[in-house]
């Protein structure tokens, strides 16, 4: 048994395609959608209503469906009018919910792209389509994007002819004329936001029976428009009567596009109900398919369809009309139509409700926007051309066809006929006529209360075709008119989109930048815990075989504090600061002095927020009069440069001072220990460099920087070279005895030294008083930021919590409240085993308290002791190591001579990533590149900023700063607009242009160095992430 | 289920009132409430400029706990989740209030800590609270993907089994109903243009609809809190924000407890009719529009993804934004104002719907004492003169 | 996803900006001048216009520039 028409409709014959509903094997052709396969095999039931059970059949044609709701291979939850039928697809019905398997993995690929355009034309229809055309031929960037597999809108499925001639032959002749426009069909725009920004959903491989892996399956592209064109159509809406849910009942247009496009036949017999003069084409169209049209009921001219009869099944039997029943199995409806404001309304523009055609419609535009043709209530394809075309902006060219369609008369309003009950206003959410009645009589008054009250328009078709009845019945109820009652307010999306495709492909690995050092290769071969800091993966312990984190970190403490031990410190931010005032705003910055710093030395320092809680601490060396390089916590580095540059450009621009980040330029290696003299001067540095000093040395042949600073309380020196040396330099410390640490220790190490940590020991509620830091907040300064608010009554309490030691019998839970008989009165902020003390230690933040004090967490309570918070070396007697044995400096016998870049592990995985005539990546090598901050230094400098210049030459080396990767083949930037917002066409971004911006999640500066060549400077601690990035958009085209 | 056949009277207002409650919001509606029950004070108008419950109310994702971490939090928020354990009953409404327990991950090491320490501080102050580590993480919520390799994997979370979800709507109709009863006229499409203030003290508002005279004006309006303060000659330390939020198609339940994570910006629920429901982070600008910035919304899908790898295929049906009013310390602000007579309860930020019958509680009785409630002093605005903040963005900035 | 026009780089995506709140507040020539209640006034106190509202923004993924914007809190519209 089969509906399917022999001859017509935009099938293809040819092409058989077996497809299983509910288990039960059906064939369909290409160019069906699951709906058409579906009444052509005469299923009538495809589901259940969700909340009453109700048999519900296919009710519409795309995506305003109510009803079809279906189950498609992994997809829980599609309509069948919008599912393009393929070889293979499986498919079951719903009862209104999809179901997940606890199990699923999904293994499609999605992904997300950018584009910018002149003109954004939105619906391929008549109107949209002229708009495109006009628009093309006046010279702007065009993009049209059209929902259907094929461009036409609504003339797909209707009969009418232009010119004489079929109104299709129009369609391939327009679409023959539109060059330079960029088409995208099985496109639907989803959201239209802020600033012309329009997103869409591009189905790509969804239609195919195999499905290219490596192709990503749905594309959400999003574009940025000069000015956009609305030309979304108009859905047509239903009527309230008892049983219009049935099975058989459908919209008069559906069942017309269903005979014409797909040559199906919905029913055999068919009632049509109107209240508009287009049903009576579709009554047309249907009984030249073969359908028997019963009678058509016309109700202006005072007829109605007061109810609906089913068969067995619970699908349409026959109708009501003035009390006798017609036998039918098709009833094809028609209350008017209402233009598709979605997108308008998402774009802010405001509606009115026009009185002539009963329907919303745009009134005022928000943005540089345009709707045009039915979606703006025009009737009519001649009419809609016309518009288009003088939306496009260049009407005069075109000549608008004729149309043999009858001229339509305006609709009447209607929105109700026969009982209330079981009248449905909401399909999908099974809300009846008398629902509605039952919210206004329990005092609602506004449409949104009625949604909510009755769920009108809340399902997942949003109610396109019931939220403007649910407003009709509204005002029907009131006596109000439908305008003043007023619309629910339309949101993103206007289709419901996958959650994968709104996480594109920042899943896994890429779902945040993955940030390491230069070093990383090497622990991660030494077997490295990692933690999570910030971005950043630090090794935050190295067990040996078998051993426990306690263990490894007891042997790694007491390494560091009885022989020497090495740690990764590369991540600590790192700011070079240049100016004739770096010594006056570092004052105003920091709580301490840095004018009065000698040239070579480092200080300590900590910042504050103006609301006087610490910020951020470091170490901040004076490396040359007018040059300090300061050092932030690894989590705020780029927090501290936004603040540094917030009050220099906001409130100080007077001050001579700039700022060059040179965190990844720098690979820092601390060694730490008694016995790190020896290790170090090992390797060429001055043994005999005091305290809190800084060398420029030459460390292996290259120029490195040396600090002796310490936060172990420990002889220590953090060795910094630029970041291809940093591996090496790590290896080479190791090699000469240094047992590798990681944060953990650095942590327990600190702690006994009572070192507050940023973020652990504070909270943002926490002043450096409070820390007992009181020597690093300077009494001298007029001011510093924060000064005022250190003064206010409640950071002068005398009941502040401070920074305590703890003693315990056994290792405290970090978080454990302190309580005493008063109550809760601190927390224990870091707890660890000291290797040193042999014991238990914590530090808290705490009242004072009397009496005995217990940390308690879970079901535990442990008494504490209250001790000095700096529990080993308190008298600073080892810090400077055993004078006696400082060795003499073995400069010279050594050599780092093995540069190693950011991406040495990737260079194979690029040589075989992409295809040569298609795209290809590599690395450049590494290249001389200087920061400068002031005037042009020359040699083909780049302009980062205003004063700020990157070039061979120029003031600050940051050669290791950044790492850079060439794409190029001509879908080079089919690649970058996959992970890059900024307009790439080549007319605009040129042969020769750079920009900073973001690719992915990883800032860079993009150059376009030829035609189909790009260089991407990525800093190199992103390089990494850059490349899992670049290989994952490379899979696309290395198929090719 | 099947909503009361008559809900409220649709009243003209008045001329005067003892008191004008400015937002008939969930807060207001409460306030309403409870100066009527508790106080006996019926003479009082809500004036809502739109139609009632419509701003944050009809907006938020409807989670309630009460685990903060400053004392002071935490016993205004427990207060509140006292009250819902017997709301249903005592406004006689399903608020299909459910504590289905609430899960917020530690994803990192810091994020431990402050999860430890904040069970730690609750059950201290009386507040159920559990640390759990990875592993019974996944028993309480075995679709949460756990697996090291992710990303940003699970360490932990804090449970707090009492607290849960309820129906926003059914809050507010509930209150609603229950205030139009005792004699409240719940009064909306009013707006509230100015404030009459003779001799420091506010005497009447003028409004949309004329003007009414009040001897006390209470202002519920979260984040059109400072257009209103302003219009009385008080600037606020507020800021308004859009906060996004969005559903799902209708599912067969798949997740019975609430999954909140601070760290990767999401925090998801499954409501009963079968929706997910997921909130984002706040967007960073000002903003009255009620609609937030789309990549908001992507990255925290993307996020949303990495926690529940099963909901791939799930489709959102409709993304929306409220505007959420925020203090610098992430807390509320709970008083008297520099005008005498004109009270303000504002600040709840993300902290809104589950405050909303202890805010309400507290709100109406310093109405009616004309003082700060006790469990209000805390919330003065003079905290940002002394400093004396109640910084939970540690607890609070994301997390809702 | 606003549209903001960096003065030196020109229009970016938000995305690549930070938000800065309220343009011109002027750090206190002297804040210990100040009473408490007038230096709360400078550290918290910011005005929440619905309405046309002068802001800052920084191109922290660029040119790490400050500039101040004009944009309306409703319709989100940026002055040229």
């Amino acid at each position: 048994m089969t509906q399917r028409l022999p001859i017509g409709g935009r099938v293809d014959r040819t092409r058989t395609l077996r497809f299983t509903f509910d288990g039960v094997a059906m064939t369909g052709y290409q160019g069906d959608t699951l709906a058409s396969a579906l009444l052509a095999n005469e299923v009538r039931i495809v589901g259940r209503s969700v909340d009453l059970g109700r048999p519900r059949g296919v009710f519409g044609i795309g995506s305003e469906e109510p009803n079809a709701l279906v189950r498609v291979g992994d997809d829980p939850m599609l309509t069948a009018t919008t599912v393009e039928l393929y070889d293979g697809l499986a498919a079951s019905g719903l009862a209104g919910k999809g179901r997940l398997d606890p199990g699923f993995a999904d293994d499609a690929r999605y992904d997300k792209a950018y584009l910018h355009c002149d003109v954004l034309v939105v619906g391929g229809g008549p109107a949209g389509l002229a708009a495109a055309l006009a628009a093309s031929e006046s010279g702007a960037r065009v993009i049209l994007l059209d929902e259907q597999p094929e461009l036409g809108g609504s003339l797909l499925g209707a009969r009418e002819r232009l010119d004489g001639r079929p109104a299709m032959d129009w369609v391939a002749a327009a679409e023959a004329r539109l060059s330079g426009v960029q088409v995208f069909t099985r496109t639907t725009a989803v959201g239209y936001y802020d600033h012309n920004y329009v997103v869409a959903v591009e189905r790509r491989t969804d239609h195919l029976a195999d499905r290219p892996a490596h192709i990503s399956r749905q594309r959400l592209w999003h574009f940025r428009a000069g000015r956009v064109i609305l030309a979304t159509g108009a859905h047509e809406r239903s009527i309230a009567f008892p049983g219009n849910d049935r099975p058989g009942v459908m919209l008069a247009s559906a069942a017309r596009a269903y005979v014409n496009r797909y040559a199906v036949r919905p029913g055999t017999r068919a009632v049509v109900f109107t209240c508009a003069d287009s049903a009576f084409a579709a009554g047309d169209d249907l009984r030249a398919a073969g359908v028997e049209i019963a009678t058509i009921v016309d109700a202006r001219r005072g007829e109605t369809v007061t109810r609906t009869v089913a068969g067995p099944d619970g699908a349409l039997a026959g109708v009501e009309i003035g009390g006798r029943i017609v036998e039918c199995d098709l009833l094809a409806v028609c209350g008017g139509w209402n233009p598709t404001v979605h997108l308008f309304s998402q774009s802010q523009g405001r509606l009115r409700y026009d009185q002539n055609i009963h329907a919303f419609v745009p009134h005022l535009s928000a943005q540089a926007e345009q709707s045009v043709g039915a979606c703006r209530g025009t009737y009519g394809t001649a009419a809609c051309i016309e518009e288009g075309y003088a939306a496009g902006g260049s009407a005069g060219n075109f000549r608008i066809p004729v149309s043999d369609a009858r001229h339509e008369q305006p609709p009447a309003a209607l929105w109700t006929s026969g009982a209330q009950e079981e009248a449905f206003v909401d399909l999908q959410r099974d809300v009846t006529v008398a629902d509605v009645a039952r919210s206004i009589g329990a005092g609602m008054r506004s449409v949104e209360h009625v949604k909510r009250y009755t769920t009108a328009g809340t399902g997942a078709d949003q109610g396109k075709t019931s939220g403007p009845g649910t407003v009709g019945v509204m005002s029907a109820l009131l006596g109000a008119d439908p305008g003043a009652v007023g619309t629910t307010t339309y949101r993103p999306p206007y289709v419901p989109i996958s959650i994968a495709l709104l996480a594109g492909r920042e899943r896994g690995i890429l779902s945040d930048p993955i940030r390491v050092t230069s070093m990383h290769a090497s622990h991660v071969a030494r077997g490295a815990v990692f933690e999570d800091v910030g971005q950043w993966k630090r090794p935050w312990y190295f067990p040996l075989d078998g051993e426990s984190m306690d263990d490894a970190v007891l042997r790694e403490c007491a390494a560091a504090r009885t022989a020497v031990a090495a740690m990764d410190a590369s991540t600590l931010g790192k700011i070079d600061i240049r100016g004739a005032d770096v010594g006056v705003f570092l004052d105003r910055i920091y709580t301490n002095m840095y004018s009065t710093l000698a040239v070579g030395a480092c200080r300590y320092g900590v910042m504050c927020t103006a609301d006087g809680m610490v910020f951020d601490d470091g170490v901040t060396t004076r490396l040359a009069e007018e040059r300090y390089l300061m050092t932030t916590t690894t989590g705020n580095a780029a927090a501290v440069l936004d603040w540094l540059e917030e009050w220099h450009q906001t409130e100080w621009p007077e001050l001579d001072v700039s700022f060059v980040s040179v965190t990844d330029h720098w690979a820092t290696v601390a060694v730490v220990g008694p016995r790190s003299r020896e290790l170090v001067t090992s390797l060429g540095v001055p043994g005999d460099m005091p305290f809190m000093t800084y060398r420029e040395v030459g460390l292996g042949g290259v120029a490195a920087r040396v600090y002796r600073i310490s936060f172990s309380g420990e002889l220590a020196w953090e060795l910094n070279v630029p970041w291809a040396y940093g591996r090496t330099l790590w290896e080479t410390v190791l090699e000469r005895g240094a047992v590798p640490y990681g944060t953990e220790t650095m942590h327990v190490l600190r702690a006994e030294k009572g070192f507050p940590i940023v973020g652990q020991e504070t909270d943002g509620t926490v002043t450096p008083q409070d820390l007992g830091m009181s020597w690093a907040v300077s009494k001298r300064k007029p001011d510093y930021v924060g000064k005022r608010s250190h003064a206010r009554p409640d950071a002068m309490r005398a009941d502040r919590k401070r920074l305590i030691g703890l003693f315990s019998a056994e290792r405290l839970a970090e978080g454990a409240q302190l309580v005493t008989a008063a109550g809760m009165v601190g927390h224990v902020t870091s707890s660890y085993h000291s290797a040193a003390l042999d014991r238990p230690f914590a530090l808290a933040l705490s009242r004072d308290a009397h009496g005995p004090m217990e940390a308690v967490w879970d079901t535990r309570r442990v008494p504490v002791e209250i001790v000095s918070s700096v529990f080993y070396d308190p008298e600073n007697l080892v810090r400077d190591g055993s004078p006696s044995t400082w060795p003499v400096s073995h400069e010279g016998d050594w050599l780092l001579d093995r540069p190693v870049s950011a991406l040495d592990a990737y260079r194979d995985r690029f040589a075989v990533a992409g295809a040569d005539a298609v795209v290809r990546a590599r690395e450049i090598p590494l290249a001389i590149m200087r920061e400068t901050h002031g005037a042009d230094p020359g040699e083909d400098a780049m302009r980062l900023g205003p004063e700020w210049w990157i070039g061979p030459a120029g003031d600050v080396d940051v050669s290791g700063q950044r790492t850079i990767v060439e794409l190029t083949g001509p879908r080079a930037r089919d690649v970058l607009i996959t992970g890059c917002a900024l307009d790439l066409d080549p007319r605009v971004f040129g042969v020769g242009a750079y920009v900073q911006t973001m690719l992915g999640r990883a800032q860079v500066i993009l150059r376009r160095v030829d035609d189909d060549a790009y260089h991407v400077y990525v800093r190199s601690s992103f390089a990494g992430y850059l490349a899992e990035w670049l290989l994952d958009a490379l899979a696309e085209w290395s198929h090719t | 289920m099947r909503h009361p056949d008559f809900l409220w009277r649709n009243p003209s207002p008045k001329s005067a009132y003892d008191v004008v409650i400015v937002g008939g919001g969930g807060h207001g509606l409460a306030t309403a409430y409870y100066l009527a029950r508790n106080h006996g004070i019926t003479n009082v108008a809500i004036l809502e400029k739109g139609w009632l419950a419509g701003g944050n109310m009809a907006r938020n994702t409807t989670i309630i706990r009460s685990n903060y971490l400053w004392d002071e939090s935490a016993a205004i928020y427990e207060h509140s989740l006292k009250l819902w354990e017997g709301l249903s009953a005592e406004l006689d409404y399903d608020l299909m209030f459910s504590q289905r327990g609430v899960l917020n991950l530690a994803h990192n090491l810091p994020d431990v800590r402050e999860g430890r320490r904040r069970a730690s501080a609750n059950q201290q102050n009386g507040i159920d609270a559990e640390w759990l580590d990875a592993d019974e993480v996944k028993k309480f919520c075995p679709i949460l993907n756990t697996s090291p390799h992710v990303r940003y994997p699970v360490l932990g979370a804090t449970l707090q089994r009492r607290a849960g979800i309820a129906k926003h709507d059914h809050v507010a109709w509930g209150y609603a109903r229950a205030a139009d009863a005792l004699g409240v006229d719940l009064i909306q499409g009013c707006e509230v243009t100015g404030f009459e203030i003779d001799g420091g003290r506010v005497t009447a508002v003028r409004t949309s609809q004329g003007r009414i005279a009040a001897g006390t004006v209470a202002l519920a309006a979260a984040g059109h809190t400072s257009v209103l303060a302003d219009k009385a000659g008080i600037r606020l330390p507020l800021q308004s924000h859009p906060l996004q939020a969005l559903v799902s198609e209708l599912l067969d339940p798949v997740l019975d407890c609430v999954v909140m994570s601070g760290a990767v910006h999401v925090y998801v629920s499954q409501a009963h009719k079968g929706e997910l429901v997921m909130g984002a982070g706040i967007d960073a600008y000002n903003s009255y529009g009620q609609r937030g910035s789309f990549n908001v919304i992507e990255r925290q899908m993307g996020a949303a993804l990495e926690l529940f790898p099963i909901f791939s295929r799930v489709r959102v049906v409709r993304t929306w934004a409220g505007i959420v009013d925020v203090a610098p310390d992430a807390s509320p602000i709970i008083g008297p104002t520099p005008v005498e007579g004109l009270y303000i309860n504002a600040g709840w930020g993300t902290g809104g719907f589950k405050a909303t019958p202890g805010s309400g509680w507290v709100y109406a009785d310093t109405i009616a004492n004309q003082r700060a409630h006790p469990l209000a002093e805390p919330f003065s605005l003079d905290r940002f003169t002394t400093g004396a903040l109640i910084d939970e963005h540690g607890a609070a900035a994301v997390a809702h | 996803m606003l549209l903001i026009r960096c003065p030196f780089c020109g229009p970016r995506d938000e995305t690549e900006f930070h938000y800065g709140g309220q343009a011109e507040i002027a750090y206190p020539a002297d804040p210990s001048a100040l009473t408490d209640e007038e230096w709360a006034g400078y550290v918290y106190l910011r005005d929440n216009p619905r309405g046309w509202f002068h802001e800052r923004w920084t191109h922290s993924a660029g040119c790490r520039t400050w500039f101040n914007v004009r944009r309306h809190t409703v319709t989100h519209e940026i002055a040229q």
